[in-house]
């Protein structure tokens, strides 16, 4: 029983070391491709942090739709990046990189120490239900309705936006 | 004290994960390459909702939901602003941030 927990354990350390590594893999690349495959592995990781979350839906959901999809439509748009003769040629990296370190590091110690001096956060009093697909799709269906329209319609727009946006082809004549 | 059941822990990630798509987001000299720190912004406010969903809501599905609901942004955000940068590259010729930032012809 105690062997799992901990074999549990490492796996957890497993997940966020997948997280970070990846992304810091996206923001020090210097290739497009190499960033997508960092936010690629980093939101692997994330959804390893949805299963100890108790939702293996989240989960399924997370690699589908991120790693699966959002994923492959960045890799369209990566191909109008630089090629690496490219980027030999011109500095991509570097330019903003102390006002980057200032907003992140500010950002971070501010959030980091509010996180450590705040941490009462009471528990509710009682949890109805259960963390199970058929639950979450009755509340989908019945209580938050609205949310779940408002994804179609949201989604819909998007693609319609999108075709209209970027038809032509790269040199083609925009709309 | 399993350090994966507490809720610190998951905030602290979540901080890490802003703090990276924040770097990414001012350091990056593409649009495509702000386009990825972005999601870095979106998923650890995802990872906000589920955290707490996990250990302080009363319905444990209304995380879920969000966090499907925040899937679903992203993924409408990521196809509109990829033809975006499509049709501002036909346009210029280029994806850097500052050559496209007069918005002139």
């Amino acid at each position: 029983m105690i062997v799992f927990e901990y074999i549990a354990e490492a796996l957890f350390y497993a997940f966020v070391a997948l997280t970070f590594a990846g992304g810091f893999m996206a923001i020090r690349a210097k290739l497009l491709m190499h960033a997508v495959l960092g936010l690629m592995v980093s939101l692997f990781g994330v959804a390893g942090l949805y299963f100890y979350l108790g939702s293996p839906f989240l989960t399924m959901m997370q690699i589908l739709i991120y790693v699966g999809a959002v994923c492959i439509i960045i890799v369209l748009g990566v191909m109008i990046g630089n090629t690496p003769d490219q980027l030999a040629a011109k500095k991509l990296v570097g330019k903003n990189l102390p006002l980057a370190m200032l907003a992140s590091t500010t950002g971070f110690i501010a959030l980091f120490v509010a996180t450590i001096n705040r941490t009462e956060f009471t528990p509710a009093a009682e949890r109805v239900g259960d963390m199970s697909i058929r639950f979450v799709g009755e509340n989908l269906l019945y209580q938050y309705c609205l949310a779940f329209e408002l994804i179609s319609v949201i989604l819909l727009t998007a693609i319609i936006g999108s075709i209209i946006l970027a038809r032509g082809g790269r040199e083609g004549k925009t709309p | 004290m399993m350090i994966s059941a507490n809720l610190n822990t998951y905030l602290i990630i979540a901080v890490v994960l802003l703090a990276i798509g924040l770097y990414g987001m001012v350091q990056h000299r593409s649009l495509i390459g702000m386009l990825i720190s972005s999601e870095f912004i979106l998923n650890g406010a995802a990872l906000n909702f589920m955290a707490f969903n996990r250990f302080t809501a009363p319905n444990p599905a209304v995380g879920q939901i969000y966090a499907l609901f925040i899937m679903a942004i992203a993924a409408a955000e990521a196809a509109i602003a990829v033809s975006i940068i499509i049709a501002v590259y036909r346009k210029y010729q280029s994806e850097d941030p500052e050559e496209v930032q007069d918005m002139k012809m």
